[in-house]
């Protein structure tokens, strides 16, 4: 098995999801079903290969340095927050962070 | 007279601009119909209201002859693109309630050319998955049924199943899909619709739910080639609010359809031969080619051999892409919060918990992982390097080929929970579809007959990057070849 118990615990705490005790071992088993399928990778010969992050060759576009018109410009707070779970005054609210 | 929801969205189109028939009849016909398909759960919400509106203002300009190029179609639209004032859920329930205050921009252009929006099209939560089991609000059912008298409920495939259930089972004249891995394409294949994904980079991706950014393109469903060529010229287009939009001039797709292939060469790729695939699968391949053949075009024999490498790949660049994305749903900005925390952490912990179904926690947990300190270079720098070379192997073959065929997928749609319990099973449904996502390749599927069960089976091409006018001729005349197709009988009308 590539993951254990331990491994998924400390994955699920770096991706914030809340796993309980009892899920931790099934979903080792089922990572590791799925990481044991992606080993065969291990077969392509890479050497001097250049990593690919994205198909399209070509440079990422500038733009002026302004405020834009429409759902991406500023001046809006209420689109913003509209969709939030809790807000005062157009801010998120979220539980103390600092003591 | 036969129902104006009995139309391609070409004859509709036509007959709305010829007058013989009004968008709001067509709305009309098309919201009657979906009120009567509960028992295909293609939708997540019906927008009736707006589409009456929608097709009213159609009706005033198509009266003064100002119609638009979709002017008075009634479309559905899958609920991974956001709609301004109509809830966005991506299938999720950590979206549930989300109200976008935008319109994506590929959805913006199908207003912006007149067409109608009836509701929002169910999918995989996600578009995580391909039986569209995954979904929150539970699985959509396929028009189609075993014809051994069993009335299985099949898999529409996934994740854009709401998109081709709706469109086999005429619940809209076409409707939009995502594919990040064979979305698209798959699903248009069980259910004997044409679905077609055009180049990375022809759809702006602006507004659409982010699943793996560097894989995500949309396309439509359609009844036929030339509706899906309709279609795709409207969603297509340079967009400045997206960085990977490619700005190229969009041309008239539908002026390919029904042109030649004589001459074209069409490479078949040994490779997609697997070990257990169904007879019936192969044997369709080969009238493919046959089809080919006698249209005109050179078929020649083409080797792709790390082919059996793109599914892992796609396991590892996929996932890694959708931990970064999904990160995005912490219970503060927007979606479900939970109602038990006592920190941030736990805030953030509880509520992706109870947010995320186990197939987007399994490949966000999949995702951290290879992108975790110590695996980073084992998996996600690997993963990268072979789709590189996956990618030049196709270069290398558009060298002598102009198009390339192989089956859509490995089955006919299979009953729902016959592959739940084992992930890489059904990942496997994407093993043809998804190195033309890896490679960034236009590609898409037509019906191409149906198997032993009366299901239908699809052939796909691919072609190269920004050459969907060969992609539509292909498609085409691998249609015309394989004449009419049947219709899934309806059952379902309640």
């Amino acid at each position: 098995m590539s993951v254990d118990k331990d491994t998924v615990r400390k994955v699920a705490h770096l991706a914030r999801i809340n796993v309980p005790e009892e899920r931790l071992e099934p979903l080792a088993g089922e990572l590791s079903c799925i990481l044991d399928w992606i080993e065969q990778l291990n077969e392509v010969d890479i050497e001097g290969v250049e990593a690919m992050a994205s198909t399209v060759d070509v440079a990422l576009p500038m733009r002026a340095d302004e405020t834009a018109e429409g759902p991406t410009g500023g001046g809006q707070p209420d689109n913003i927050v509209g969709n939030a779970p809790k807000t005062e005054d157009n801010f998120f609210v979220v539980p103390k962070v600092v003591e | 007279m036969t129902s104006p929801a009995d139309l391609t969205l070409a004859q509709l189109r036509d007959a709305l601009t010829k007058k013989e028939v009004s968008s709001r009849e067509a709305t009309d016909a098309y919201l009657s119909r979906i009120e009567k398909a509960d028992a295909l759960n293609a939708f997540v919400e019906v927008t009736a209201d707006k589409a009456r509106a929608m097709a009213d203002t159609a009706d005033a300009r198509l009266a003064k002859g100002e119609g638009g190029p979709l002017e008075g179609v009634p479309l559905g639209v899958k609920d991974l693109f956001c709609t301004e004032g109509v809830q966005t859920t991506a299938g999720s329930r950590i979206l549930e309630g989300f109200v976008p205050t935008y319109e994506s921009t590929v959805t913006s252009q199908l207003w912006r050319d007149g067409a109608v929006m009836l509701g929002k099209l169910n999918m995989d939560e996600f578009a995580m998955g391909s039986s569209n089991e995954t979904s929150y609000f539970g699985p959509v059912i396929n028009p189609w049924r075993r014809n051994d008298g069993s009335n299985a409920a099949l898999t529409p495939g996934g994740s854009s199943g709401g998109s081709s259930t709706a469109t086999a089972a005429r619940l809209c004249a076409a409707a939009t899909g995502t594919d990040t891995g064979g979305s698209i394409r798959q699903p248009a294949s069980v259910t004997g619709t044409v679905g077609v994904k055009p180049t990375y980079g022809r759809c702006s991706r602006w507004g659409i739910v982010a699943f793996a950014s560097s894989l995500d393109q949309a396309g439509p469903i359609a009844q036929d080639v030339r509706d899906a060529a309709i279609m795709l010229r409207s969603m297509a287009g340079h967009d400045p609010k997206d960085s990977t939009s490619i700005d190229r001039p969009v041309p008239d797709y539908e002026a390919a359809v029904g042109g030649s292939v004589k001459g074209l060469k069409v490479g078949v790729p040994k490779e997609y031969r697997l070990d257990g695939m169904p007879d019936e699968i192969e044997a369709l391949w080969s009238t493919g080619v046959q089809w080919m053949k006698e249209a005109g075009a050179e078929v020649v024999d083409i080797s792709l051999p790390l082919t059996k490498y793109a599914l892992p790949v796609y396991y590892i660049v996929a996932p890694a892409e959708a931990s970064s994305n999904l990160a995005r749903y912490d219970g503060v900005k927007y979606g479900h919060r939970a109602k038990e925390f006592t920190d941030i952490t736990s805030l953030y912990e509880n509520t992706r918990a109870e947010g995320f179904g186990d197939e987007v926690k399994r490949r966000v947990l999949i995702g951290t992982y290879v992108l975790s300190a110590g695996y980073y270079d084992a998996y996600y720098l690997r993963a990268q390097k072979v789709r590189k070379k996956i990618f030049d192997e196709f270069v290398e073959a558009f060298k002598s080929v102009d198009l390339i065929l192989t089956p859509s997928t490995p089955s006919a749609a299979f009953g729902l929970g016959e592959k739940m319990a084992d992930p890489v099973q059904m990942y496997l449904n994407d093993v043809f579809t998804v190195t033309g996502n890896l490679a960034g390749l236009p590609g898409g599927s037509v019906p191409a007959g149906l198997d032993a069960a009366g299901l239908p089976l699809g052939l796909q091409l691919l072609a190269r990057p920004f050459d969907e006018e060969t992609l539509f001729k292909g498609l085409a005349a691998l249609e015309a070849a394989a004449g009419q197709q049947c219709q899934p009988e309806n059952w379902w009308a309640a």
